[in-house]
């Protein structure tokens, strides 16, 4: 008796708490649509890979194959060799490109003339507001064998021209190159921000202690910033996998292939050129259960060194 | 004990010296001297290739002929610009990118702000549950096939709805935007308004929304980019070139477009005035002249919409 009417009791708070946060909740309705609709449906999407998908039967009547994709997927060579290419650049990336944009931050937090600051980082963040596209462009034309400068300049001086985007031992240099002058500046904000934050009066008593700005900066502004360092690296981390199609795909050719083709661009030249969806449906789920495995370690690793992880 | 383990310059009453006035070692002149080079040197490439494709848009085809290694022009012509706005195509692409930035980026800014603000109630039942679920997709995601074929499903494709709710609200947006909303919102003002009898729709149209100004004013800038710049979503979901955003046309001329064949020349063999090479780097500084244009008032919102959106919760 006495847990019925408990219960009805329960029922009815809820309803008259869901009633007097009902705006509250109308107002969330087409996020949580949005996000169900165009995230969590291509999710199921995904069962394409245990399947023989074809447009006229649907994903549900298409027929079940089993491991079949995936059997074929790791027997293929140019499977390998795009996981290779993805890996290397990832690993470059965060080994050259994740750095910089820390000791670009640090050195604009010690310049001492604020109108000079402003300046630099107004021109700084630039880039990050620029197309792909436009970028590609840029590139294509200035490093072009027939008429782009660089090669101009090179043949003014007696040297054979070199076709840059045309070969691959250049294309990972220009992808890197590329990717710090489009992002560097940008992701100095965050940093920054990090960094405004300290507490002024540690630099404070270092400064009272001795300390050189180089010891100030070693002692006091790099552990400031180091939960926010780890957070990014995590996010590196998670996105090993991901080599971004937009910028790829803008200076990948047929001639530099065998090293610029990465997860994305496989993915897309098997899907949307040849019409192989399942299969590509298969590369793309490994490579982003590749990405969430890699990001949950790097987490668990984090929390187990005592920093606080993503979640 | 305190009195003597105090120095009296250190004491809390006596003013501090202006920073400025600490001695500096020569090792901290250098390394002041050091960022100060580095820091500029970065800013200026960061510069220069807008200056050099700026000067060559504007270079005629004699003068770029005669030395292609010229990079400022003698005199300003407009060749370039005229023959590329000729061109049908860039000049739908311009119109289809317009479009869908401001179509595009009104829908994403709305429902940014209407589900930021449930969102940032920490009190409320089911939040931590939708949380959650914004929170997964930035980690784990069905990829290009499946999204491709949720498009093609919806019917959508082939239409400028595939180029504006594809993207239309990013997780790490509305993660920004609803840590902007608990931080500059206070709950009294709310209580305030709700004692006078406004409900939540009424709070928040009237009394938050106004406060969220430089907020709002971010997720403009960083979704206009988005729409301006996106060609992924149109290589995927967009076949008829009718419907092709800017992005996608100038791919086609400034990228593809190599070999000097297709539509560049055959826009020359019709008025062979410009140097292709001049010819492109106009489409370029059309595309981009947009973004230039708002950039300088653009750079402050940004810089706060972010730094105080990241704050982890």
């Amino acid at each position: 008796m006495d847990s019925v009417t408990e219960k009805k009791d329960a029922r009815n708070r809820s309803f008259v708490y869901f009633w007097t946060n009902r705006y509250l909740y109308l107002l969330l309705v087409p996020c949580v649509v949005y996000f169900i609709v165009f995230n969590y449906v291509p999710m199921y999407g995904l069962v394409i890979a245990f399947k023989d998908f074809r447009f006229s039967r649907g994903i549900m009547g298409s027929p079940w194959v089993g491991l079949d994709n995936f059997r074929h997927l790791f027997g293929l060579a140019d499977f390998y060799r795009v996981f290779g290419n993805s890996l290397m650049l990832s690993f470059l990336r965060l080994v050259i490109c994740f750095p910089i944009p820390i000791i670009l931050s640090l050195a604009i937090n010690e310049i001492p003339f604020l109108k000079y600051k402003r300046a630099a980082q107004t021109m700084v963040y630039l880039p990050y507001f620029i197309s792909w596209v436009v970028i590609g462009g840029i590139l294509v034309n200035l490093l072009s064998p027939s008429w782009g400068i660089i090669n101009l300049v090179i043949r003014n001086f007696g040297g054979e021209p070199i076709f840059f985007l045309g070969s691959s031992s250049y294309f990972r240099g220009i992808a890197l190159v590329s990717h710090v002058w489009k992002n560097a500046g940008w992701e100095t904000i965050i940093y920054l921000a990090a960094i405004t934050s300290i507490n002024q009066e540690l630099y404070e008593a270092a400064t009272i202690d001795g300390a050189s700005r180089l010891q100030r900066i070693r002692y006091v502004t790099l552990p400031g910033i180091k939960p926010t360092i780890i957070i990014l690296l995590l996010l590196a981390i998670g996105h090993l996998m991901n080599n971004g199609f937009e910028q790829i795909f803008v200076i990948q050719n047929n001639s530099n292939l065998q090293v610029s083709e990465v997860f994305e661009t496989y993915t897309y030249r098997l899907g949307l050129v040849n019409g192989r969806f399942s299969f590509a449906a298969t590369v793309g789920m490994f490579s982003s259960s590749v990405g969430f495995i890699l990001l949950l370690t790097a987490n668990k690793i984090a929390k187990l060194l005592g920093e606080e992880g993503i979640f | 004990m305190s009195d003597i383990s105090i120095p009296p310059a250190m004491h809390k009453n006596t003013p501090r010296k202006p920073r400025t006035r600490i001695l500096r070692s020569k090792g901290d002149y250098a390394l002041e001297g050091f960022c100060v080079i580095f820091v500029g040197i970065f800013a200026v490439c960061c510069l220069i290739p807008f200056l050099y494709v700026f000067f060559v848009s504007f270079m005629s085809y004699n003068e770029y002929l005669a030395n292609p290694l010229r990079i400022f022009p003698r005199e300003f012509v407009l060749q370039a610009y005229r023959q590329i706005w000729g061109y049908d195509l860039f000049r739908s692409g311009y119109r289809v990118t317009l479009i869908i930035t401001v179509g595009g980026t009104a829908l994403s800014v709305f429902l940014l702000t209407i589900s930021a603000y449930p969102l940032s109630k920490p009190h409320l039942k089911g939040r931590k549950f939708v949380m959650g679920m914004i929170l997964f997709t930035m980690f784990f995601n069905g990829g290009m096939i499946p999204n491709f074929i949720l498009i093609r499903n919806l019917g959508i494709h082939n239409t400028l709805w595939a180029l504006i709710l594809p993207g239309c609200i990013s997780a790490f947006h509305l993660i920004l935007m609803k840590n902007f909303v608990r931080i500059t919102v206070s709950e009294s003002l709310e209580e305030a308004a709700k004692i006078d009898g406004a409900n939540d729709l009424r709070i928040l149209f009237s009394v938050v929304v106004p406060l969220l100004k430089p907020a709002i004013a971010t997720m403009i800038v960083f979704n206009a980019v988005h729409y301006w710049n996106n060609y992924f979503s149109a290589m995927l979901y967009v076949s008829s070139r009718r419907l092709w955003p800017l992005m996608l046309v100038l791919r086609e001329l400034v990228v593809e477009d190599t070999s000097m064949v297709s539509p560049v020349s055959q826009m020359l063999t019709a008025e062979s005035r410009s140097h292709p090479f001049t010819l492109r780097m106009a489409a370029i500084v059309i595309t981009i002249l947009p973004i230039l244009a708002i950039y300088p008032f653009m750079q402050r919102y940004f810089v706060k919409g972010i730094s105080l959106g990241s704050v982890k919760e």
